[in-house]
């Protein structure tokens, strides 16, 4: 068995989310971040911020839905059921703010195989309304038994 | 402002989620996974039971590394991690790090999230603006 490497180089349609600063204090909470910048206008304007600033890893709420298609795409083909996220790499640019209307598009960078495994490696850059580059992310699914 | 200097353990962040906090996780990021808030569906496909979410230990790293940099959140430059052993909700998890280089106002901070000896996140690394 091996791994199709057909869909390397492919690129998904683009989503555009809108940040909301009630979902950025429901995600700032569930971590355990008390720091007002992530739930109060006034604090967040007062550190400088345009608005209540999302938390770095918010960005997981608004670029993962553009991953959904290329993940599952049969060209991929991944096995859902042999599959653990092995590994994950974010590179933040501007922060993200409520108000901020954020598009992500998706690339499959890599697929290769490694010890009987398959690593499935992705791409997704954010950019925000102004054009500025919010945050990439590179993610890793490894697949057992290909 | 933080002061960081190459060697240093910044501070052990522990966090103990309850039993829910994968529902609210998975709220929270849209992540709704059945393997982390379905007992029996975890167990179907040969899990010892609900596991947590990666990312929601990659955001405690991410806390733990804000933290050590003064708390602001922008101050997180890059972070990459590898998931390794899985997440049991209604168990400590402990992340300890310790300052691998400062450099041009920017530090790097090694990170690892375990419960007791099972290591969940290995190999992270943290850059943060100082």
């Amino acid at each position: 068995m091996s791994v199709k490497t057909e869909a390397v180089g492919k690129e998904w349609p683009a989503t555009t989310y809108e940040v909301g600063k009630e979902k950025i204090g429901e995600y700032a909470r569930v971590i355990g971040l008390d720091n007002p910048v992530h739930f109060d206008r006034g604090a967040a304007e007062a550190a400088g911020y345009r608005d209540v600033v999302a938390p770095p890893m918010f960005c997981v709420v608004y670029s993962a839905p553009a991953l959904g298609p290329a993940m599952f795409d049969p060209e991929v083909g991944m096995n859902f059921a042999a599959m653990v996220h092995g590994g994950q790499e974010f590179v933040w640019g501007e922060p993200a703010c409520s108000g901020d209307e954020i598009t992500t598009t998706a690339k499959c960078l890599e697929i290769y195989e490694k010890d009987g495994k398959g690593f499935y490696v992705f791409e997704t850059v954010s950019v925000n309304q102004d054009g500025a580059e919010v945050v990439r992310g590179t993610w890793t699914n490894i697949v057992r038994g290909v | 402002m933080a002061e960081l200097s190459a060697g240093e353990q910044i501070a052990e962040l522990k966090v103990t989620p309850d039993k829910y906090l994968p529902h609210r996780y998975a709220g929270a990021s849209g992540d709704f996974n059945p393997i982390h808030i379905d007992p029996e569906f975890a167990k179907a496909v040969g899990l010892p039971n609900t596991i947590l979410h990666g990312l929601y230990m990659m955001g405690l790293v991410a806390r733990a590394a804000t933290d050590a940099a003064g708390g602001d959140p922008k101050a997180l430059k890059r972070l990459s991690v590898q998931f390794r052993g899985m997440g049991a909700p209604e168990t400590e998890i402990a992340v300890t790090g310790a300052v691998a280089s400062v450099e041009d106002g920017k530090a790097v901070i090694d990170v690892v999230a375990a419960q007791g000896e099972n290591q969940t996140i290995r190999n992270a690394e943290a850059e943060v603006a100082l």
